[in-house]
């Protein structure tokens, strides 16, 4: 067995383990139907609330602000980043705002993106996006900072101009750092989204959640839980499996 | 094997004696300066002067030591840097920091793109030339087969040997049928096996594109089994102090290695380089 098999075999046990320990303590009555549902109910609850169809409003809503946060934080994020790869004077002015950013508060800043672009979804997918560009950004910069001299000396010879240059020869080499951006990107997308929906929405996976959580409503705070968890793992898996395509390519597998 | 001819030049910088107007590269008192890194306007007078030109269709080989400024040249000639001083003009029309059409080149490290199958890397090569599908297609086609790749056209970079991937780079410069294909140490990165076989190939394809071929080699052998004529460069700031005429025959390949001449030919090299060579690693040399 190779170990990458080995490794993914442990993970695999180390999860079921886990699950298998939280049901055991939910059924014993060690931790309270109050507290937590053990997780077979929870996947019952799952799977009643989307046949149900009653949060699905809520459900698209989130995905569709988290996916436009996603796209917006990529465009942004790249571009920029090409930009500074160009700059280097304004990327050594950036490079530590960069390494502290996930230090600032984002959230604290809804209050003012409210005042800037009113109370409908724009301020959330600005927190979304925000929270996302800079983690493209960082990658995108590092992939960037590895293309080989002699590769944009080819760009030259084969006379391509700087926006061809970019486009069919830094970006493809940048590519699995890029992909890189947009694992974390994805990550941070729904958390800004679902973030900004908890603490002020009217709607949205995040209110719902915020709302159960008011009300001890176990039965859909846990289930819109592990619906987060379980898109951001699909959305996660197939961009590993992308990666994976491109390393293979690449002889880096 | 016909017999060798090593013409006797002065050990000075040297122009061909083609006649004005035959020559499809020429270039005029070019000097090349760089600014050193971290020292303000405290520049290195890297290259020249160099008076040179190369004949319509020959093999072009330059030797030099290390750091003497020999893909610097090259950089010049292919217009991917811009002389301080003097003329580099290419079939009569100056070279200004541009790459002319009907130039191609072939670096020392592998420029081939990973992400683009053997087919696809090829193909990128006339991006910039408006043909019809037809003609593109033949001449990937032929581009793949001289190079021995047809067989691989669908794989990746990665998948190949150092050797193969430097043919995807050759083979990427002919779809463009270039008139003068500038060779910058294209074996450096292969085995000496590879290199002579390799060598076979490049002999091969200059004899069936007729494109001049401008080869940059630190390898004496290398030089002297493929160019029509040789520049020997002094240490920096590089200038030529020989040219070698080889005298060849056109349907050469790596079996003359075999002859004489061969040797006699490497052994002049040397001696026109090896004092060039002490100096270039700070040992100027002491007559004995």
């Amino acid at each position: 067995m190779t170990p990458k098999k080995r490794a993914a075999l442990w993970r695999i046990a180390l999860l079921v383990g886990a699950v298998g320990g939280l049901e055991i303590l939910c059924l014993s009555g060690h931790i309270d139907r109050l507290t937590m549902q053990p997780p077979h109910r929870i996947v019952m609850d799952l799977v009643a609330l989307l046949a149900g169809g009653e949060l699905n409003g809520a459900i698209a809503k989130t995905l569709r602000n988290a996916a436009l946060a996603f796209v917006i934080a990529m465009v942004a994020g790249v571009s920029f980043a090409v930009l500074l790869h160009y700059l280097r004077s304004l990327r050594d002015m950036l490079d530590p705002v960069f390494a502290t950013y996930y230090a600032i508060p984002m959230f604290a800043f809804y209050p003012l993106l409210i005042v800037l672009f009113g109370l409908g979804d724009t301020p959330q997918i600005f927190i979304g996006a925000m929270l996302a560009v800079v983690a493209v950004i960082v990658n995108t910069l590092n992939g960037l900072d590895r293309i080989p001299r002699v590769l944009l000396k080819t760009a030259r010879v084969n006379q391509l101009s700087a926006w061809d240059t970019a486009r069919l020869v830094m970006l493809p080499c940048a590519a699995p750092h890029i992909l890189t951006g947009a694992k974390l990107a994805v990550a941070y997308s729904l958390i800004g989204i679902i973030g900004a929906e908890f603490i002020m929405s009217t709607g949205g996976m995040g209110y719902e959640i915020s709302f159960a959580y008011m009300n001890f409503d176990n039965a859909k705070m846990y289930p819109l839980i592990l619906l987060i968890l379980l898109v951001s793992i699909a959305i996660n898996t197939l961009l590993a499996k992308w990666e994976k395509i491109l390393m293979a390519r690449r002889g880096l597998s | 094997m016909t017999s060798i001819m090593t013409t006797s030049k002065p050990i000075t910088p040297t122009r061909t004696p083609s006649a004005p107007g035959a020559a499809q590269v020429s270039l005029r008192g070019v000097d090349k300066e760089f600014i050193r890194p971290g020292r303000s306007g405290e520049t290195v007078h890297a290259l020249g002067p160099i008076d040179l030109d190369l004949r319509r269709g020959e093999f072009f080989a330059v030797v030099g030591p290390s750091g003497c400024g020999k893909s610097t040249l090259l950089e010049l000639v292919a217009g991917l840097s811009t002389a301080t001083r003097g003329d580099v003009t290419f079939e009569g029309k100056p070279i200004h920091n541009r790459i002319p059409d009907g130039v191609g080149v072939v670096f020392q490290e592998d420029a081939s793109f990973p992400w683009l199958s053997v087919r696809e890397n090829i193909a990128f090569g006339l991006r910039r030339i408006k043909i019809d599908p037809k003609e593109r297609e033949r001449r990937i086609e032929n581009a793949l087969a001289m190079m021995g790749l047809t067989s691989f056209a669908h794989s990746f970079p990665a998948q190949l040997s150092g050797g193969m991937r430097q043919r995807v780079c050759i083979a990427r410069t002919l779809v463009t049928e270039p008139r003068l294909i500038l060779l910058d140490e294209p074996f450096g990165a292969l085995d000496q096996q590879t290199r002579l076989l390799m060598g076979d190939e490049v002999l091969n394809l200059w004899r069936k594109t007729g494109a001049t071929v401008f080869l940059i080699t630190h390898a004496l052998d290398e030089a002297a089994m493929l160019a029509d004529r040789i520049g020997v460069m002094s240490a920096r700031p590089g200038r030529l102090i020989d040219i070698v005429e080889t005298g060849w025959p056109r349907d050469r390949d790596s079996r003359i290695v075999q002859e004489e001449a061969f040797g006699a030919i490497t052994a002049r090299l040397w001696r026109s380089l090896r004092a060039e060579s002490m100096k270039a690693i700070g040992k100027p040399e002491v007559e004995p």
